[in-house]
């Protein structure tokens, strides 16, 4: 029988040391607010420079923002394994009496809360300095939409860290293999569509092209043309990810970790 | 004699590297990493330019300087940042600076020959990235006309600049306890936004322009472009400079950083054994 209670305070233990740790170190939140802004910066004057409406300035810090969140499922949830089993935490998980899932979701938990104020901040902070004018279409299905890339987003992220479960130092370059090319792909700095219907469909397995695309439908009003597909449709997809990438996470979870069991890896460091 | 000395320290700091970077990852996957990945990278911005200018045709000049800076950027995101990650990986990850530290090498130079593999890695990818362009994205540069003296000249300057650089920041992060990344993206978005790497410094306020005349990368990658393709020169802003006189200024950057990295360094050093840094793990 599933022990609720059990499984609660292990999801809060494992957030709460990622949001008071994102308190702990003041330097931190500078690094978290003020640094993303310069990449993103650099991609706005290239605009400029390129003669592009002011709309294509906000799809950048729009993107820029939601990078944030990219990097924080690559390194932070499917990597986190990895590190885990390298300070010899890992075992420690693996040996207490609550669900793996537990853990994984207190890690997403605590992940999104921090990486929330290192978004929020680049996009207020962006908008502001950029002069950015936005309309917002429909705030209550802008909510959905960023809410549900997040519940997708973060449910990919705890599929891969049960995949990367067993990986050693390979782990690093397999995390850098799916920045940039999925900054690409996914249109972080410019709409999807431009990539052509079967690129972008197959973009969309990454719950955040689908997110972007309609969070910037529906942001910057009478851009709607540049939309991959219609926002609607772009929720039910993020519905359906959302449900299949923690089922797939728990599935995983459960192969890994017993593959792990058997070939004695889970407590392997430095390999 | 202490040549000899320093160079097999860079010729076995560089082979640990190499070892570090490949040999311990699926050859497939370093494929992938090595040559994918800047390609992408490099692709975000041509499809920006493509979506806003339609062709390359319709500036060949702007989008000549935008993907040579781009190419040439990643010996700075990759070598510089690399030999800065040495101190971070070396104590907390692999807990081995202590025994480079007591090694009878000079560690500044160690860190040198761990960013040559970087060099030698990041090499390979520019090179990809340039012949992508040239050959299916038509970037216009033509082989025949690249100044290759001025272009072998300002890599060797260059690389050298980056390197110091690179060993000053690694004086810094020998006294930072997790903020390796945060100082690796913070030098990153500063080189990238104001060093003209995608545009013109001419779209930067006038304080953003006086900055980039300060950083020596600005005059790296002008060099760069005017050997590979000198038309760049009537965009980038710096056209009131002569190649010599940018050859000098990148010359008496370097001299500065070098100075400025060794003291550095020293006094991190100097510093970090006095508080006891060198073996400290911070649970990276």
């Amino acid at each position: 029988m599933i022990d609720w209670r059990l499984n609660l305070r292990a999801v809060i233990g494992r957030a709460y040391p990622r949001i008071i740790g994102s308190f702990r170190e003041p330097s931190w939140l500078f690094f978290d607010i003020f640094l993303p802004l310069l990449g993103i910066a650099a991609f706005a004057f290239y605009y400029q420079a390129l003669g592009a409406p002011p709309v294509f300035i906000g799809f950048v810090i729009l993107g820029g923002a939601m990078t944030a969140y990219w990097l924080n499922v690559l390194w932070s949830m499917a990597a986190q394994f990895y590190w885990e089993k390298e300070v010899g935490n890992l075992q420690l998980y693996l040996m207490a009496p609550m669900s793996r899932m537990s853990v994984l979701a207190g890690m997403a938990l605590g992940g999104i809360f921090f990486t929330s104020v290192r978004a929020l901040s680049t996009l207020t902070l962006g908008i502001l300095i950029f002069g950015i004018e936005i309309k917002i279409v429909s705030p209550g299905s802008l909510l959905i939409v960023f809410f549900l890339t997040l519940f997708a987003l973060y449910g990919m992220g705890m599929m891969f860290s049960s995949l990367y479960l067993l990986y050693g130092r390979g782990i690093w370059h397999l995390s850098s293999v799916f920045q940039e090319p999925i900054y690409f792909v996914s249109g972080f700095y410019f709409p999807v569509k431009a990539l052509g219907f079967w690129t972008a469909l197959l973009a969309s397995i990454v719950p955040i092209t689908l997110g972007l695309d309609a969070m910037r439908q529906l942001i910057f009003a009478g851009q709607e043309t540049m939309g991959f597909l219609p926002v609607n449709l772009e929720i039910i997809i993020l519905v359906f990810l959302t449900v299949a990438f923690i089922y797939g996470a728990r599935v995983a979870l459960n192969f890994m970790e017993n593959l792990g069991k058997k070939e004695g890896r889970l407590t392997l460091r430095w390999q | 004699m202490a040549v000899n000395e320093h160079l097999r320290t860079i010729r076995w700091a560089a082979w640990l590297g190499w070892q570090m970077e490949s040999n311990w990852t699926n050859p497939f996957l370093f494929i992938i990493y090595s040559i994918i990945k800047p390609i992408t990278a490099t692709l975000i911005l041509v499809f920006m330019y493509l979506i806003i200018l339609k062709s390359v045709n319709a500036d060949p000049v702007l989008f000549s300087y935008m993907f040579i800076g781009n190419a040439f950027y990643m010996y700075v995101a990759q070598v510089l940042f690399g030999i800065t990650w040495v101190v971070h990986e070396d104590r907390e990850h692999y807990q081995t600076l202590k025994q480079i530290y007591i090694a009878p090498i000079n560690f500044s130079v160690y860190l040198v020959g761990r960013g040559i593999s970087k060099i030698i890695i990041t090499t390979a990818a520019v090179i990809v990235t340039l012949a992508f362009g040239i050959l299916v994205l038509g970037l216009p540069v033509n082989l025949w006309r690249i100044d290759w003296l001025a272009l072998v000249v300002a890599m060797i300057l260059g690389l050298f600049c980056i390197c110091t650089i690179g060993i000053a920041l690694a004086g810094i992060s020998l006294l930072t306890a997790r903020h390796g990344a945060g100082i690796n993206e913070g030098v990153a978005g500063v080189f990238y936004l104001f060093c003209g790497v995608i545009f013109p410094i001419t779209f930067l306020p006038p304080w953003g322009q006086t900055v980039a005349l300060f950083i020596p990368i600005t005059y790296w990658l002008e060099l760069l472009r005017r050997a590979m393709m000198p038309e760049t020169v009537s965009i980038s802003g710096l056209g009131g400079y002569s190649t010599q006189e940018m050859a000098v200024l990148l010359l008496v950057s370097i001299l500065l950083f070098l100075f400025l990295s060794l003291i550095i360094l020293r006094y991190a050093d100097f510093l970090a054994r006095k508080k006891g840094k060198l073996d400290m793990t911070t649970a990276y």
